[in-house]
């Protein structure tokens, strides 16, 4: 463990964010002998305390944020939009980032998602298209370690199998088949960045049932993998080191350094040839903000005005009951069966038993439908909140568990240029800077996406005779953690923050790095593409 | 059916909790669960408390219990000895509360009045909290504690329906299976 926070000597590059874009980043130039500095804001946690960490994720009486450490007057913000936006539930700070949180469904984009404006003439179009991207997704998931298969109809080419195979699908997943089947929807299995079988010196998965927020085993990818590999490849990584702010040089073309804050009341500033900010999709324009300066008035990088601008995100929607068979939830703590057979064509019914949508498919975003194998009540969780004992609780445990099933759906969001992070100058973290603020706030299109995925969800329980108990909606659907388009890539220096390498327009030696350079997001779990792209942007630093 | 609690189950529980397995697969005395090595700091009475506190909270078809916990409990305070100072506190308060209302120690009373008296202080109300108040730490550190081991057991488990409960590393076997019986 670094306990010398002081800053090195000599930087060519200075990596600001240990999740996996900084990560990834960081191991790919450490490996090609460039000297790297990563400056991580969060701590390093203990391995050997996740199963501690996932007993506290079991127990009711510790929130979900706690089990990673956020909240506090470090991570304070304000949500002042038409929608709370749920900051803290949807990031991790730490070496590893907010993968140390997620549940690891990783699917590549489909060759839609790089041009919704040309096509259904909402959002804008990637300055890149899926074929650039092709050679690093196959990179990417070697390098995360993703089981999967070949077997959906409606994903984009590849190349060659998966690096693992495929997890089996479910008990849960062959009565949905069933009924999928019947209604003509196609179902396939999920890519997961999790072992099915050992792999990269990490165990294969030994069914904890806990993936999300805390997988003990080590089987669900994280980004701390690539940071011990930048480490290995000797790149330096300090923990608990915020970047404040960056600073730049006269002519306002280069930054110049990184300035930090350590656990003991210090402030350093780091140098470096090239810096990259990898921060999340909050915190990285957030950061710019704080940077700004009698150049950049705005904000670093912010001559295009958009630095924090087009927050988007996927929305959950989801739709639950209960049959009249035991479902055999929980025994795992990820999803085998999903569905993109409503991605790119989200109106069209199917000949027998989808309807059509009432709007046309350029009308609605794209939709993922996912077979849940947790859902209902765990029995761990009846037991802790019923409150009662003996006979009593384990009849009502029993009662609760057992013939639960829910098909859920990520949505896509339509950019709105409204939803944006700035910086609430009313309020201030625990070193004194303005906290972010989030507006954010859902388009007709995209509740109309929402609703038509319950459309589909309901045909689907009522094909399997369900007594539909729940369902999320346009009203209170939630994010899914996912934080984009707040530095958003594209060619038009006027319309855009970074170019499509990932250099900022602006500054000749400043990358960004992660989902907030997606211009449109789709509606697919955004790391695959996050990795990607930074190993792309490291191949151009 | 009568469910016997194994040393598996808590082994399997101590997986949970983030405990040593140290103290559970070293040798010990399994006919009472006493185990061997320093790392007991609780005292006996607190692991009798323990059991009996169980014996109201689990199904009344559950067998074993008493080695159940107490390996349970070793391996558990073993490693953490701010939550052993929490399961000795609650247990304290306990018997004050029983004391102060029966007359005497939880350990000493019957079945039903072990019952009434954990009913009579509301601790089936009270959210579970660490930090809290009497009755609330009560809740979290004996109520939950021995409901999280025996729910995140495989024995537990199969009470109500499923052989691998979250907490437990049951493999990857169970969820792709029918139901079993
Ligand atoms: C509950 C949950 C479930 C998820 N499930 C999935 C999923 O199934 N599939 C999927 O693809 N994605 C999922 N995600 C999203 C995924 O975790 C993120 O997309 C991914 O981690 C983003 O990577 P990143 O490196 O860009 O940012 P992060 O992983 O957020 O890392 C950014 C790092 O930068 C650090 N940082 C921030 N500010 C500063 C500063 N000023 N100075 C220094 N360091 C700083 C932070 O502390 C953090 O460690 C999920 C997220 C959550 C929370
Ligand atoms: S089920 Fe999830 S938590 Fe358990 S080992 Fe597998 S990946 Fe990890």
């Amino acid at each position: 463990m670094s306990e010398d926070r002081t800053p090195s000597d000599r930087a060519d590059v200075c990596v600001i964010g240990a999740g996996p874009a900084g990560a990834l980043i960081a191991h790919r130039l450490a490996a090609a002998s460039q000297e790297v500095v990563v400056l991580e804001a969060g701590p390093r946690f203990d391995p050997e305390r996740r199963i501690e960490q996932m007993e506290d994720a079991l127990r009711p009486s510790h929130g979900r944020p706690d089990v990673w450490g956020m909240g506090g007057e470090r991570d304070a913000f304000t949500s002042s939009g038409e929608r709370h936006y749920p900051l803290n539930h949807s990031r991790v700070k730490g070496v590893g980032g907010s993968t140390l949180h997620w549940q690891g469904m990783v699917m590549r984009l489909h060759e839609r998602d790089f041009e919704v404006e040309s096509r259904d003439g909402v959002g804008t179009d990637w300055p890149i298209d899926y074929d650039e991207l092709r050679p690093y997704y196959a990179e990417a998931e070697a390098a995360l370690g993703v089981a999967g298969a070949s077997d959906n109809p409606f994903a984009p080419p590849r190349e060659k199998p998966h690096p693992m195979a495929a997890f089996e699908p479910s008990h849960s997943d062959s009565i949905f088949a069933e009924a999928c089947e019947s209604l003509g929807i196609t179902t396939h299995s999920v890519p997961n960045a999790r072992n099915s079988e050992p792999y990269d010196d990490r165990s294969t998965c030994v069914g904890y049932g806990t993936c999300k927020p805390v997988c003990p085993s080590g089987a669900k990818y994280d980004a701390t993998s690539h940071v011990g590999k930048a480490e290995a490849a000797g790149a330096r990584v300090i923990d608990r080191v915020p970047v404040q702010r960056l600073e730049h040089d006269d002519a306002g073309e280069r930054v110049t350094a990184a300035v930090y804050a350590t656990p003991d009341g210090a402030t350093h500033r780091q140098e470096a040839d090239q810096f990259v900010i990898a921060a999340g999709g909050v915190e990285t324009p957030r950061l710019l903000l704080l940077s700004d300066s009698p150049q950049y008035p705005d904000g670093l990088a912010n001559s295009s005005g958009l630095v924090g601008r087009y927050f988007t995100e996927h929305l959950f929607a989801g739709t639950g009951g209960v049959i009249e068979r035991p479902t055999r939830q929980h025994h795992v703590g990820f999803n085998t069966t999903e569905s993109h057979h409503f991605y790119d064509d989200p109106a069209a019914g199917t000949d027998s038993g989808v309807p059509p949508a009432e709007a046309d498919s350029a009308d609605i975003g794209a939709i993922k439908l996912e077979f849940l194998n947790y859902a209902g009540p765990s029995p761990v969780e009846t037991a802790l909140t019923d409150g009662g004992w003996g006979d009593q609780l384990r009849d009502r445990i029993a009662d609760t568990y057992g013939n639960s099933l829910a098909v859920g759906a990520l949505v896509e969001q339509t950019p709105r240029r409204e939803n944006r992070v700035t910086l609430d100058r009313s309020r201030t973290d625990d070193h004194g800077n303005p906290v972010p603020e989030i507006h954010w706030g859902l388009d007709g299109r995209t509740r109309r996406t929402i609703r038509r995925a319950n459309e589909i969800q309901e045909a689907i329980l009522e094909e399997l005779g369900a007594e539909i108990t729940w369902q999320v909606g346009p009203e209170n659907t939630g994010p899914a953690s996912h934080h984009m388009g707040t530095t958003r890539m594209g060619s038009d220096p006027g319309a855009s923050v970074v170019d499509h390498r990932g250099r900022t327009h602006d500054l000749s030696n400043l990358w960004i790095g992660g989902s907030s350079v997606f211009p449109t997001g789709g509606a697919m779990n955004p790391t695959l593409s996050i990795a990607a792209l930074a190993l792309r942007t490291a191949d151009r630093v | 059916m009568s469910h016997e609690l194994t040393r598996r189950d808590a082994m399997a529980a101590l997986s949970v909790v983030g405990a040593s397995l140290a103290g559970c697969v070293a040798p010990s005395t399994d006919s009472d669960g006493g185990t061997d090595d320093g790392e007991q700091s609780l005292t006996d009475h607190d692991r009798e408390t323990l059991s009996a506190v169980a014996e109201v909270l689990y199904p009344d078809d559950v067998t074993e219990i008493e080695p159940f916990v107490a390996r349970y409990v070793a391996g558990r305070t073993s490693d953490r000895p701010e939550h052993a100072t929490g399961i000795e506190d609650a247990v304290a308060y306990l018997d004050e509360y029983c004391r102060a209302w029966f007359d005497s120690e939880f350990t000493a009373l019957s079945a039903d009045d072990r019952d009434q008296a954990l009913r009579r202080m509301g601790v089936d109300e009270v959210d579970p909290d660490p930090a809290g108040g009497d009755v609330e730490r009560l809740r979290y550190y004996l109520l939950n504690d021995l409901l999280l081991a025996l729910y995140a057991s495989p024995t537990g488990g199969e009470l109500v329906g499923i052989e691998n409960p979250p907490g437990h590393p049951g493999g990857l076997v169970s969820y792709q299976r029918g139901p079993q019986s």
